[in-house]
């Protein structure tokens, strides 16, 4: 399985003094400031030299944020590291209030927390509330706690500003260069994108971080994955990162943090680059991560939580060092050649169970490894595929445009350029679009992407994490078979007994409109 | 926390690689505010034959008599054998809070994602990391003999085998002694309270923007 166009190097090798490009321009989506709400005070008055690491040996990005958020290190590796942003939604939260109220603790930093309702809130009918009373309630506790404890920032189910939490933390700017960025969700890496060290935690940790602003850590060995070239016309983010991950395998970054590097990165959009960083944890690395360039700074400027005047000069000016050193040691390096990556589709119940748009469904009896073709076999029963298919002959039930992963507004765009004019095919029986935020809604609609979607037979929703992982009401059913540009395809991950199929907006809504998979570079 | 010195317990075998968190516990039964009473619904996809949602009583469900963990012979087991990369995609703890609140509290396997390994050692379970050969082995064990129980004896990091042999494992100094104390990480960091503040005052110098 994978993806061809890739070569993999396992020795140490150095980076090289990478020249920085862009070609993006800053997003146009508008957007007001919110005040801070329960602001700790100063209570520090040591200042000394900082950081104290950073002038020696050549550095890579992850060691230079490592280093810069050391408050101790032990002899034996672990460390406890500062947190500057802790970003909380409704489900991996409430324990940790509990947690926290039954210690008789507080938080350290109110003023770190950024928060939103997204994962159980419903798509459609927001006039009616949410229904679901488990969800409400969970919702609700996420409203309680936050009145009672605090945030920099809060955007409630039916906020203008509200949508997934890793759609909203740069579109606010509240993700900056240089920051520790966690939250209680695996997809937290996507925050890497903006040269900061972004991971998903566990609602233990994020109790620990309500209580310290810290986090026990062990250092993470440094892989950079460099792409280099021009992708291809209709060649997204997310076909570069699902070939990644096909070639690497779901637990090739266990252990590490992924740099993604070279030309075909640079290039990339701020919106492309989430995306990439989005899908590490797909390939096992907690964190992933973009080096600062023109383009990074364009996406920051005049944000809400972005720097203002002097203080953004002086910003910027420490976040160009965010890059890492030429001659930086890295523990692995894997290469890849844009050019060569068609898109992608996955075609079995793991992410790295993935091939290119011209392949075909695998075939077990060609795999000798016992373990590994009875987990083949396994995936294609649940799939219902047969061996040696033609990707481009698999036909789908329903078209789901949204996610972490890619419900921004150029995804929107992209797939957009495939509909307009064009209807979804009469064996698709729902395909919708699910923006990542009110704003990314708006602006879409600004522009009228709604009314193409509409007009092509797609559903126009209100957003959220919706059937990405299906903890509200939008779901397959057994059997259902989906075009999803969402990040896990596991079992059931969509609905029980649903079969996802992980594709880039594109590629998503080309099939939406032919009913089958197609490679949408030929076909529109 | 509970406490984790020395285990010995019934081995139940689960043999497929890549097992995920939404595997372990699927998204409907994350809802919960809570932090117990993720039993019944581990595993619920494979466990169970209809479709489960949170508020049903688990005891009249019609079960999968095929799914490892239903088979008597593994009724009561605490040792979860699993094969690579186990616990992978999503960071719920809600995975760790199932398998203890199943009453697992050990899993050995040849490796684990990150967050969910992380997740584990803060709730009293201990994740194993043995060579995929001793585990290969292992399973074999489990498969063929009923009632195949093992010994974690944690202080001296080794598995023991009812064959006499013994498999030693490497496991971090911190968490080690934080398991067998079963200690609150959080009151351990807060003994450092000074040097966060120390820190922070220079982190609030260099990067004021981080603070407005």
């Amino acid at each position: 399985m994978g993806a061809s166009g890739v070569s993999l190097s396992t020795t140490a090798d150095s980076h090289p003094n990478l020249p920085t490009l862009s070609r993006d321009k800053a997003s146009d989506v508008a957007i007001e400031s919110i005040a801070a709400v329960g602001r700790r005070g100063d209570r520090c008055d040591i200042i000394t030299g900082y950081p104290e690491s950073l002038a020696m040996q050549p550095q890579t990005l992850y060691d230079k944020l490592w280093s810069s958020h050391l408050v101790r290190e032990e002899g034996d590796g672990n460390a406890l590291v500062y947190i500057d942003r802790h970003l909380v939604h409704e489900v991996t939260s409430p324990q940790a209030y509990e947690g926290l109220k039954l210690a008789g603790r507080k938080p350290w930093r109110v003023d770190s927390i950024v928060a939103t309702a997204d994962h159980n809130t419903p798509t459609k009918d927001w006039d009616k509330g949410i229904r679901d009373p488990i969800s409400r309630i969970q919702v609700e506790t996420l409203d309680a706690n936050i009145r009672a404890y605090g945030a920099k920032a809060y955007f409630p189910f039916l906020d203008g500003r509200q949508g997934i939490v890793h759609v909203i933390g740069p579109e606010q700017g509240a993700t900056l260069p240089g920051m520790t960025v966690v939250c209680g969700d695996s997809h937290t890496s996507t925050h890497g994108a903006f040269a900061a060290l972004a991971f998903g935690i566990g609602t233990s940790e994020v109790e620990h971080v309500l209580a310290t602003q810290c986090l026990n850590l062990k250092k993470a060995k440094r892989m950079l994955v460099r792409v280099e070239g021009q992708l291809g016309r209709g060649v997204t983010a997310k076909d570069v990162v699902l070939a990644i991950i096909g070639r690497i395998g779901t637990a090739g970054g266990t252990g590490y943090a992924i740099e993604f590097g070279g030309s075909a990165i640079r290039s990339l959009s701020m919106e492309g680059r989430m995306t990439l960083c989005n899908m590490a944890i797909e390939a096992g690395a907690r964190a992933g991560m973009v080096a600062v360039d023109d383009t990074t700074i364009e996406y920051l400027r005049d944000r809400p939580f972005a720097p203002k005047g002097e203080q953004w000069d002086r910003a910027v000016a420490y976040w160009r060092t965010l890059v890492s050193d030429p001659g930086a040691q890295f523990d692995k390096v894997v290469e890849f050649d844009a050019a060569a990556i068609p898109p992608q589709v996955t075609w079995g119940t793991s992410p790295e169970m993935v091939d290119t748009v011209e392949a075909r469904v695998p075939d077990p009896a060609r795999i000798d490894d016992p373990v590994k073709r009875d987990s083949l076999e396994r995936a294609l029963k649940y799939m219902g595929l047969e061996a040696n298919t033609p990707i481009t002959e698999i036909t789908i039930d329903k078209v789901f445009i949204g996610s972490c992963t890619n419900s921004r507004l150029e995804d929107l765009r992209a797939a957009a350029e495939v509909v307009k004019g064009r209807h979804i095919a009469a064996n698709v029986k729902l395909a919708m679009v699910v923006p990542g935020s009110g704003l990314v809604k708006r602006a879409a609609e600004a522009e009228g992407l709604d009314r193409v979607f509409r007009d092509a037979g797609f559903e126009w929703r209100e957003p959220g994490c919706s059937m990405c992982l299906a903890m509200n009401d939008d779901r397959l059913e057994p059997g259902e078979r989906c075009a999803s540009t969402s990040n896990r395809n596991f079992e059931g991950r969509q609905g029980a007994g649903g079969r996802t199929h992980l594709v880039s907006p594109a590629m998503a809504a080309a099939a939406a409109i032919a009913g089958h998979f197609v490679d949408v570079r030929r076909a529109f | 926390m509970e406490k984790f010195t020395i285990l010995e317990g019934l081995v139940a075998p689960l043999d497929r690689p890549n097992v995920d968190t939404d595997a372990i516990i699927p998204k409907q039964f994350l809802k919960s505010i809570k932090r117990s009473g993720f039993g019944p619904n581990l595993f619920d996809a494979w466990r169970y034959l209809d479709s489960g949602e949170p508020g049903m009583d688990h005891t009249t469900r019609p079960i999968n008599p095929a799914f490892v963990l239903n088979q008597p012979r593994y009724r009561g087991a605490q040792i979860l054998l699993a094969r690579e990369n186990f616990g992978c995609g999503s960071s719920r703890e809600h995975a760790p809070w199932a398998l203890t609140d199943y009453g697992f509290r050990a899993i050995i396997g040849p490796s684990y994602a990150d967050i969910f390994f992380n997740n584990s050692f803060k709730n009293g379970l201990l994740p194993v990391i043995l060579p995929a050969g001793v585990v290969d082995k292992l399973f074999a064990h489990a498969h063929a003999t009923p009632g195949y129980r093992l010994k974690i004896d944690l202080p001296q990091q080794k598995v023991f085998t009812p064959e006499g042999e013994a498999f030693p494992f490497h496991i971090d100094g911190f968490r080690k002694h934080n398991l067998l104390h079963g200690l609150d990480e959080i009151g351990l960091t807060l003994q450092h309270t000074d040097a966060i503040r120390t820190f922070e005052a220079k982190h609030r110098a260099a990067q004021p923007w981080l603070f407005a």
